[in-house]
């Protein structure tokens, strides 16, 4: 029985289809991100699985469950971060745990435990206003994760963070799928679901438009990769002359090669002792959201 | 023990919120505190103060007054000593005195202005009347006719007896209603209440604590209030006060209602408590918290019993101060639930989930 399973949901808001026939299944224990630009539906679609909102049509079933409506049964099961705010006003980091163990039944030492594991015992005893972004997201994460749920949702949980503290909280992300827990989480950053992400859903418009793994994504995109060489190591002609070079192009970086065979030209650039400042980019998911909607991404 | 562990952790939380909320402290406890200090203060010593005399030159009369009388000149008159008389009429003309006596002879001139009245007419008739009683004392004849006064208890009450009543009716009606307003706000803008419909926690449980903490921090102010009144002016209570537990505890349901309507139609936290405000404040002038409203128009009057807050006064009145029975309260409590039960299905009306 797959975790999530959903089946050509729609939600309309007056005359915009947020949510646009979707149809989705997450397996047991799987870490699924869907990515999309702001905009595209991502925290609808969430949000009426979640069993937030009554969907115009269609179903969705979590762990074998109808979400809507709400389905107190099902609650437990299922733990849920909206968003780094949504705490009670001026209670501590401890407090703030506490109330939501609380809520779920979870003995104290419990949400300690998490409080710790999320790496905030320093911060126990700060007010949530004054946590920083980062440290706010912690403990919002740590309050959905209290009682120990079978599938959690998370929305945008790395939004408006700087990039170090995204990738401090990747670690803390990563690992939460390892005990068999399933993770949906919804993002707008291509890295973040290419990191995280077992499997990639890219949504836009409301519509999912592709799902797989972000490698088959990219493989499936048959993308040259291409080549950067530091400057004045290759000339523009030399460079067109290399087997399996299909073009060649300068930028500020160097000369850029196009290559369907990037092992074949690294290897032919190795022989002219000419890998100094060499940088090889294939496709990304980037690329994949450009094929699939003919636009650029923008988050 | 599920729900009741989740109705204390939740009530827990939220009364945390409350007294680590300078502004909400402030508002609801500190605040119509000092109206009741001010109010307290300002008008409980109503007797008129002394008149300020200057006695020009020497004035035999005022040394021949017999005792009772000298006694009743000295209560009433507070008098300096000058020999110039244009100082004096100086003074007088600038307030800083409020009336020169000189003795011409036989005759008393008394120089005053019309600027206070009431010590004008007090110091006129109180010198006419030693004047009139040094002449029958210089005539040798017994007086004929003689004067007592004896005072009355009126019937009508004190200021403290008055404002601490309508004044908690006041601080009530805010803390509820900006509690219930800010809250259901908040914790729509903040996703909060989604986060908790997402919780095993029922409706009921989260209401049932944001309930018992409003009615926990009512309770406070009545204690604060009384204890403020009784300490430091006097407040006398009378038999059934205690019926004002019920009062206020309906009393707080209906402004929770009032507060829920304001944050469902309001946008943002601080357009609800504003509309709070804007639903309460006027209301605390119509209902006679800051002044009686026996001397108001009868459409004033007429207007005020449409308003909860006049019955949750007048009903507190008549049972703390007034010494009604218990049965006065029931009225008053009648009518605060058929409010709040009106309010609350108007706000549940146009209650929604998202502010946009």
């Amino acid at each position: 029985m797959p975790a999530i399973e959903v089946l050509d949901l729609v939600k309309t808001y007056g005359t915009l289809r947020a949510v646009d026939g979707v149809s989705l299944e997450v397996a047991e224990g799987e870490f699924v991100g869907i990515l999309g630009p702001n905009g595209a539906g991502k925290t609808t679609l969430l949000e009426t699985i979640e069993g937030l909102r009554q969907p115009d049509s269609g179903t969705a079933r979590v762990l074998g469950e109808p979400v809507w409506p709400r389905n107190p049964a099902l609650l437990p099961r299922i733990g849920v971060q909206l968003q780094a705010s949504s705490f009670f006003e001026r209670l501590t980091a401890r407090e703030q745990i506490r109330t939501f163990a609380a809520l779920y039944d979870v003995p104290v030492a419990t949400a300690d435990e998490w409080l710790e594991r999320v790496g905030l015992e320093d911060k126990a005893d700060t007010r949530v206003e004054n946590l920083s972004g980062g440290q706010a997201q912690r403990l919002s994460i740590a309050c959905a994760l209290v009682h120990d749920p079978e599938v959690l949702f998370l929305d945008e949980p790395t939004a408006a963070l700087d990039p170090q503290a995204r990738r401090n909280l990747w670690d803390l992300l990563s690992g939460l799928n390892d005990s068999g827990r399933t993770v949906v989480l919804t993002t707008h950053y291509l890295d973040e679901a290419e990191t995280l992400c077992d499997r990639v859903a890219i949504m836009d418009h409301g519509r999912i438009l592709e799902t797989g793994t972000p490698a088959a994504l990219v493989r499936g995109l048959d993308a040259p990769a291409r080549i950067t060489v530091a400057p004045g190591a290759l000339t523009l002609d030399e460079a067109r002359t290399i087997d399996g070079v299909d073009d060649a192009a300068e930028s500020v970086d160097g000369v850029v090669l196009t290559t369907r065979a990037p092992a074949q030209v690294v290897a032919r650039l190795a022989e002219k002792d000419q890998l100094d400042g060499v940088s090889v980019h294939t496709g990304t998911l980037e690329d994949v959201f450009l094929s699939l909607t003919g636009r650029e991404y923008r988050a | 023990m599920s729900r009741g562990t989740t109705f204390w952790a939740l009530s827990t939380a939220i009364l945390r919120g409350f007294v680590r909320d300078r502004a909400a402290l402030f508002f609801s406890i500190v605040f119509p505190l000092m109206f009741l200090v001010l109010f307290g203060g300002l008008f409980s010593d109503q007797d008129q103060s002394e008149v300020e005399m200057i006695e020009v030159g020497k004035v035999q009369l005022f040394e021949d007054l017999p005792g009772p009388a000298k006694d009743a000149f000295d209560k009433t008159f507070d008098v300096r000593h000058s020999d110039d008389l244009d100082d004096a009429l100086e003074e007088v003309r600038k307030g800083d005195a409020d009336v020169a006596v000189e003795q011409d002879g036989d005759t008393l001139i008394a120089h005053y202005t019309q600027t206070e009245q009431v010590k004008s007419a007090i110091t006129q008739g109180t010198l006419r009347a030693f004047v009139d009683g040094s002449n029958v004392a210089a005539s040798g004849q017994p007086p004929k006719y003689s004067f007592e006064a004896e005072r009355v208890e009126d019937e009508s009450l004190s200021t403290i007896q008055f404002f601490t009543p309508g004044l908690l009716g006041w601080a009530v009606a805010m803390s509820a209603s900006f509690g219930a307003a800010a809250t259901l706000q908040g914790w729509r803008q903040s996703k909060l209440l989604r986060r908790l419909q997402l919780s095993p926690v029922s409706t009921r449980t989260v209401v049932g604590a944001r309930v018992a903490v409003t009615v926990a921090v009512a309770l406070m102010q009545l204690a604060v209030f009384l204890g403020v009144g009784r300490a430091g002016f006097d407040l006398q209570l009378t038999g059934s006060w205690w019926m004002s537990i019920p009062m206020l505890v309906v009393g707080t349901l209906c402004f929770m209602a009032i507060g829920l309507l304001a944050g469902a139609i309001a946008k943002t936290a601080e357009g609800a408590v504003n509309m709070a405000n804007f639903f309460v404040l006027p209301m605390a002038f119509l209902s006679g918290s800051f002044f009686p409203l026996d001397s108001a128009p009868a459409w004033l009057r007429g207007v005020s019993n449409v308003l909860p807050l006049k019955h949750l006064n007048e009903g507190m009145l008549d049972v703390m101060v007034r010494g009604e029975g218990p049965s006065a309260a029931l009225l008053p409590i009648v009518i605060l639930l058929a409010f709040a039960v009106a309010v609350t299905l108007l706000a549940a009306r146009l209650f929604r989930w998202e502010t946009t």
